[in-house]
């Protein structure tokens, strides 16, 4: 039955003042919405110009906007978003567009680095290996964080990102959280006061949409909440 | 263009969010002429009597049940974040949300029956 | 918004949660038959009470309010840098010396 059924397709082309071009494209079984754009890139036009590269839900290249709402597209099956025959498929919003279903993502890692997003070194190979126990509060607390696949769902899906463009956004502080919460991280007090500056954690409103939207079923608002906490007590303290 | 995401503004916590914040630039807008209206008492009593009998007109009324519904979810949604940005972290902050709105309705509602 | 703007903006939200509060109890009390002047005045003048109450929810709304301006002129209204504190400083000023006028007028004697 599905072989037989076509969908209409509108797909963003061009840039920022681009629009919609619709494609007709054949139902297949288990077919993604990145199999989709495929099809479209492969049979009919091979300028459109798209990202991806594991298609099985790791790499985080793959992310679009489907019917207004940003989705990672290797996973998402295209019957589950298509309505009434029609699905519309455009880049992840809040970044410039390059081409079609391109943006730039190069503010969205700028703004992982302005967080403090990487890991501080404070040993040497002369010091004993540090243990952790999975168990330790702080250790449970980075692993309920840790899985972001860097996707930018969240940063497309929120609002305080699209209002702010001084803030780092839900995925930035999502990662700096779970260096928070690293015992072996030396950089801690830099970290924390890069957090607490202006753009910061604090800048976020909790709308949820970056909880809502995650593909991987995480909770930026969450990791946001601990670090507005944490970075309080540290101003509190005289730290910052 | 339309591919600028829409879908997470029908979700109940960007609204309580939205209700949030619209409810506080309304109070904003407020403050000053209710501060304005309590100075009148400076000139005398008189002065603020008059202001006072044109407030029991049904129309002002309305306007005041509606500030107090302002002013009531304001708390209550204000408390909540406070309580989300505290407290180890908890689910449940969109029936939160909700009781917070039906709450405050409930509180003009009062005051409006009350005050009629 | 910086960790300083928004710990005196949670800071002066805890404190009027139960000023509100109070407020509310004040407004539904004080409406029980209609609003006078007279009846006002009688509760509010010489009341050191009443003037500590509102002296504090004046200051705590005023901080609060600027505050919360400040962050929607610039999220809404692109309002940036020295605008954005203009802004703010005006707003929270003005508020603050309307709110003490307001208690002048039905606190003094």
């Amino acid at each position: 039955m599905a072989m037989a059924m076509a969908i209409e397709v509108s797909i963003w082309r061009g840039r920022a003042n681009g629009r919609y071009q619709t494609f007709t494209v054949p139902l297949d079984q288990s077919q993604t919405v990145l199999d989709v754009v495929t099809w479209v890139q492969r049979k009919l036009d091979p300028t459109l110009a798209y990202r991806f590269a594991c298609r099985v839900g790791m790499c985080g290249s793959c992310a679009m906007t489907v019917n207004g709402r940003p989705r990672w597209t290797c996973r998402t099956h295209i019957s589950k978003v298509v309505e009434a025959g029609r699905v519309e498929i455009g880049p992840l919003a809040n970044m410039p567009i390059i081409k079609d279903l391109v943006c730039d993502m190069a503010e969205f890692f700028a703004k992982w680095q302005r967080a403090k997003g990487a890991f501080a070194p404070g040993k040497s190979r002369h010091d004993p290996i540090e243990r952790i126990s999975p168990a330790a509060a702080e250790r449970v607390a980075a692993d309920a964080a840790i899985e972001c696949i860097n996707c930018a769902v969240c940063y497309a899906a929120c609002d305080t990102v699209r209002w702010n463009e001084n803030y780092l956004g839900p995925a930035a502080l999502n990662r700096a959280w779970t260096l928070v919460n690293d015992v072996r991280d030396a950089g801690q007090r830099e970290r924390l006061a890069a957090l607490a500056a202006d753009g910061g954690c604090h800048a976020c409103h909790s709308h949820h949409s970056c909880q809502e939207h995650c593909p991987k079923a995480l909770s930026p608002v969450r990791s946001i909440a601990g670090l507005k906490r944490r970075s309080l007590e540290a101003y509190v303290r005289g730290e910052l | 263009m339309k591919s600028h995401t829409t879908a997470h503004r029908k979700s109940g916590l960007w609204i309580a969010a939205m209700v949030h914040r619209l409810s506080g630039l309304a109070l904003a807008c407020f403050l000053p002429l209710h501060f304005l209206a309590l100075g009148l008492a400076i000139d005398g009593e008189a002065q603020l009597d008059r202001f006072l009998a044109w407030t029991a007109n049904p129309w002002v009324k309305l306007a005041e049940t509606t500030l107090v519904f302002l002013l009531t979810v304001h708390l209550l949604g204000g408390v909540r974040v406070l309580l989300l940005e505290t407290l180890p972290w908890r689910e449940g902050h969109k029936q939160l949300a909700t009781a917070a709105v039906a709450a405050a309705a409930l509180a003009a509602i009062a005051f409006l029956v009350r005050a009629a | 918004m910086n960790v300083r703007l928004y710990l005196l903006q949670r800071a002066t939200a805890a404190i009027m949660v139960p000023l509100v509060l109070g407020h509310l109890a004040v407004i539904y009390y004080a409406t029980r038959g209609g609003l006078t002047a007279a009846d006002i005045l009688a509760r509010t003048r010489g009341s050191i009470g009443w003037g500590a109450f509102y002296g504090l929810f004046v200051l705590a709304a005023a901080i609060h309010g600027a505050i919360g301006v400040r962050t929607i002129a610039s999220e809404w209204a692109g309002l940036r840098g020295g605008k954005l504190d203009l802004l703010m400083w005006s707003f929270g000023l003005t508020l603050a010396a309307l709110g003490l006028r307001a208690m002048a007028a039905v606190l003094l004697p």
